[in-house]
C-alpha cells in the first residue's frame, strides 16, 4: 500500500544515481532475508550471528568505498550511506559490525597502513574471511581517549604492549584489533594485534540491553610482542583514529535514519490496524501528530545526509558536518523508536515488533563515536573558537 | 558452456496496475519495474551454472531504452555482456521472433528465461523460440543440472514431478526452485556498467497480436459479517444481493 511505502516524502530517489539505487535496494533485500527474519531472537538471546561475517563480506558490505584491488567496490559516500541505512534498518548491531569493520578496521589500515598490511589484511576483511575490531576507549578514558594508559615500549625488534581497552565492539570474536596506544614519547601510535597473539585475550561483555545481537568486549593486553612491522606507519597522534571516528559517525548519521523509518514505518501500520472506540488508532489527531512529526524529521535528517554525502564526495566534509548529522540524525531516531513503542502499546514492548530493540540499540549509538554532548562541544568549538572539553 | 538468459523487464509485484485513459496501454506512472521473477530465477541458475562449469552469459531483453536499468542489475547480479532489442515488447511471436534472430547460429548450449514474464503472462515465449530454432523446449522446469554434458531437469506436472534428461542444447522455462534469486553485491553493481550492452534494432517488426482493450477487474466489496444465529439473513443476502442462489 502507498502509505506503507519506504518514506521518500521529498523525492530525493530522483536524485539519486542508478548505482546508489541498486546498492540500497541489494541491501534492502540482504536484510529483509538475513537478517530480518532472525534479528528478534537473536537480540532476545543475545546471541552473535557469526555467520553473518561472511555472508556481509560477500554481499560487499564492508569497506565498500575503498578500491577494488583491496576487497572494496569504489562506491560513493551516497551509496555507503544509503547501505547503512539499510544495515541499521535491520538492527543498529549489525550496522555496527560493519562500522567497526570497515570504518574503523579497513580505514586505518588502507590510510596509514604498510604496503605488506595492506596486501595481507584488507581483502580478508573485505571478504569476512577475517572479522576486526578497533581498540580506543578504556575503563577510565571515554570521551577522553587522549589521556589513555595503554602503552608500547620499543624493545629493538619488536614493541611490548600493556594495557587493557573497554567496550569494544567484535572484540570477543575479532581476528585482529587495530589498537591505539602511547609510546615512550607519550605519542599515540595505532598497532595491529592478532588473535593467539601470548598475552593477548579478549573476554566479553555481559548483560547488555541494547546492541544485544553484536558482541562488544574488553581488550586485554599483558606483555604482549607486537612484531614492528604491525605498526601502522603512515600516521600517529590522537588524529589517527580521530579520522576513523569520523568515517564511523558518517556511516551513523545514515544508519540511524534505517532505524527510524523502520520504527516509523511499524508504527504507521500499527496505527492503521490497531481499533481502539470503534475506530483505528490512526484516526485520532494524537496519532496523527506523532505520525506527522516522524515523517518531518526522516525528511529532514535524509536531507542532511544527502548534503552531507555530496560535500563527503566531494571531500569537502569535515569532523563538525559529520558531528552535527550524526548528533541530530541518532537524537531523531531514538525520538521516533520512543514514541512509535507509545503508539504500540502494550505490544510495543514485546520482540514482536521491531520497536524496543531500536530504542534500545539507539543508546548505545547515542553513546558511542562520540556521545550526544560532546558532538555539541564540538559544534560549541567550532562556533566559538573556544574548546569547552576541560 | 554459453547460455543466453532472457528477461522480461515488470512492474514490481506490489505495484498498483492502472490502464491509461483509452484502456489499450499501462499506464506505467509511478511505476518500478523489476527482472521478471521466473526470469531472475533463470538468470540466478545460470550465474551458478557458469560459477560451476564456467562459460558465458548473455542477456537478452527485447524492450526500450527504460529497460537498461533492468539489464544492468541482471550484469550487476553476474551476466557477462547483454544485448537489448530496441522494440516494445507487445507480442509473444515477436519477441520470440527477436529471441531466436539473436541465438540463431550462435551456438548457445541453454536459452533460459521465465516459464512467463508477469505482466501478460503468456508462457509460450519459450516453445515459440525452440519451435523457430528447431530446438526442445522445457516448461516449467523447477530444478535444472548440467552433468558430463547432459541436462538433467525436473518439471513440475499435475500431481507429481517428471524427471528429464536431455541433450544441448535446448530452450527452457524456469520457476522457482531451481535457484534462490540472487542479490548483487557492491562490486557487481560497480562493474555493471562496464559490461558490454549493445543494443540492436527489431530484425523483424511483424506483429500478430494487438491488444485492443484491457480492464480491471471488479474492486473486491466489503467483507459483511452475519451473525451465526441467523441464517436467514445469509440466504436473503445471498438470493437477493449476490444474486448467486
Ligand atoms: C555498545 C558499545 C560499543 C562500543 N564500541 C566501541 C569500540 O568498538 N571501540 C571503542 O574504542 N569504543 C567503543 N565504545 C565506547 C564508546 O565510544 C564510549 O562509551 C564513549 O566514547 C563514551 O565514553 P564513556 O562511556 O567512558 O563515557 P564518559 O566519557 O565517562 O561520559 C559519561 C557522560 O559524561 C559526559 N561527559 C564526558 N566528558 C564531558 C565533558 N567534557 N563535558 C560535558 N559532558 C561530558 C558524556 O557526554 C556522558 O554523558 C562502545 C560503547 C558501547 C556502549
Amino acid at each position: 500500500m502507498e502509505r506503507l511505502k519506504y518514506p521518500d516524502f521529498f523525492k530525493l530517489d530522483d536524485l539519486l544515481t542508478e548505482e546508489q539505487i541498486m546498492v540500497r535496494d541489494a541491501m534492502r533485500n540482504f536484510v529483509a532475508a538475513k537478517i530480518k527474519p532472525y534479528i528478534e531472537r537473536w537480540a532476545q538471546n543475545s546471541e552473535f550471528p557469526v555467520h553473518l561475517v561472511r555472508e556481509m563480506g560477500q554481499a560487499g558490505a564492508f569497506g565498500p568505498m575503498l578500491p577494488q584491488a583491496y576487497g572494496g567496490s569504489d562506491i560513493d559516500a551516497i551509496a555507503y550511506g544509503l547501505l547503512m541505512q539499510e544495515l541499521e534498518a535491520g538492527d543498529s548491531g549489525m550496522r555496527s559490525m560493519a562500522s567497526v569493520q570497515g570504518s574503523l578496521v579497513m580505514f586505518p589500515i588502507h590510510a596509514f597502513g604498510s604496503q605488506h598490511q595492506k596486501s595481507t589484511y584488507l581483502p580478508k576483511l573485505a571478504s569476512g574471511e577475517m572479522l576486526g575490531c578497533f581498540g580506543l576507549t578504556e575503563p577510565d578514558f571515554g570521551s577522553n581517549p587522549s589521556g589513555m594508559r595503554s602503552r608500547v615500549k620499543d624493545m629493538g625488534n619488536y614493541y611490548l604492549l600493556n594495557g587493557a581497552k573497554m567496550w569494544i565492539t567484535n572484540a570477543p570474536v575479532a581476528d585482529i584489533a587495530v589498537v591505539w596506544a602511547k609510546d615512550e614519547n607519550g605519542r599515540i601510535k595505532g598497532l595491529i594485534v592478532e588473535r593467539g597473539m601470548e598475552g593477548f585475550t579478549s573476554p566479553e561483555t555481559k548483560n547488555k540491553w541494547s546492541l544485544r545481537a553484536s558482541c562488544t568486549g574488553e581488550l586485554v593486553f599483558d606483555n604482549v610482542k607486537v612484531p614492528k612491522e604491525n605498526v601502522l606507519p603512515g600516521k600517529d597522534g590522537l588524529s589517527a583514529p580521530l579520522a576513523c571516528l569520523d568515517k564511523a559517525r558518517y556511516g551513523i548519521a545514515w544508519g540511524a535514519i534505517g532505524a527510524a523509518i523502520d520504527c516509523y514505518q511499524s508504527a504507521v501500520r500499527y496505527a492503521g490496524e490497531r481499533i481502539q472506540f470503534d475506530k483505528p488508532i490512526a484516526s485520532f489527531q494524537l496519532i496523527q501528530k506523532k505520525l506527522a512529526e516522524m515523517l518531518t524529521e526522516i525528511t529532514k535528517a535524509q536531507l542532511l545526509c544527502y548534503r552531507l554525502g555530496q560535500l563527503v564526495n566531494e571531500g569537502k566534509a569535515s569532523t563538525v558536518h559529520i558531528s552535527m548529522a550524526k548528533r541530530n540524525n541518532v537524537e531523531m531516531a531514538l525520538n521516533i523508536a520512543r514514541e512509535a513503542r507509545q503508539i504500540h502499546g502494550a505490544m510495543g514492548i514485546t520482540g514482536d515488533f521491531p520497536v524496543m530493540r531500536h530504542m534500545m540499540n539507539l543508546e548505545s549509538v547515542i553513546t558511542y563515536e562520540g556521545t550526544h554532548d560532546i558532538h555539541l562541544l564540538i559544534l560549541g568549538q567550532e562556533i566559538t573558537g573556544i574548546p569547552a572539553f576541560k | 558452456m554459453k547460455i543466453l538468459i532472457c528477461i522480461s523487464h515488470v512492474p514490481d509485484t506490489t505495484s498498483r496496475i492502472k490502464f491509461t485513459a483509452d484502456g489499450k496501454q499501462l499506464d506505467k506512472q509511478g511505476l518500478q519495474f523489476i527482472i521478471g521473477p521466473y526470469d531472475d530465477y533463470a538468470l540466478a541458475r545460470a550465474v551458478e551454472l557458469k560459477e560451476a562449469h564456467g562459460g558465458t552469459v548473455t542477456v537478452l531483453n527485447v524492450g526500450t531504452a527504460e529497460t537498461e536499468p533492468t539489464i544492468r542489475k541482471a550484469l550487476a547480479i553476474g551476466a557477462d555482456n547483454a544485448i537489448r532489442i530496441d522494440a516494445e515488447p507487445t507480442d509473444s511471436w515477436f519477441v520470440a521472433r527477436q529471441i531466436a534472430e539473436v541465438a540463431k547460429d550462435q551456438g548457445y548450449d541453454l536459452i533460459l528465461m521465465g516459464r512467463e514474464s508477469i505482466d501478460f503472462n503468456g508462457g509460450v515465449v519459450h516453445g515459440m523460440v525452440a519451435e523457430m530454432l528447431g530446438l526442445q523446449a522445457f516448461s516449467p522446469v523447477m530444478m535444472l543440472d548440467v552433468v558430463d554434458g547432459k541436462v538433467k531437469m525436473a518439471r513440475e506436472i499435475e500431481g507429481g514431478k517428471e524427471y528429464l534428461e536431455a541433450t544441448m542444447p535446448l530452450v527452457a522455462g524456469c520457476q522457482e526452485p531451481i535457484a534462490e534469486w540472487k542479490i548483487p553485491n557492491m562490486r557487481g553493481i560497480m562493474t555493471a556498467r562496464t559490461k558490454p550492452l549493445e543494443v540492436r534494432a527489431a530484425s523483424d517488426e511483424t506483429k500478430l497480436t494487438t491488444h485492443v482493450h484491457f480492464e480491471l477487474p471488479p474492486p473486491k466489496g466489503a467483507v459483511v459479517m452475519i451473525d451465526p444465529s441467523n441464517p436467514e439473513e445469509l440466504i436473503q443476502k445471498l438470493v437477493e444481493e449476490a444474486k448467486v442462489l
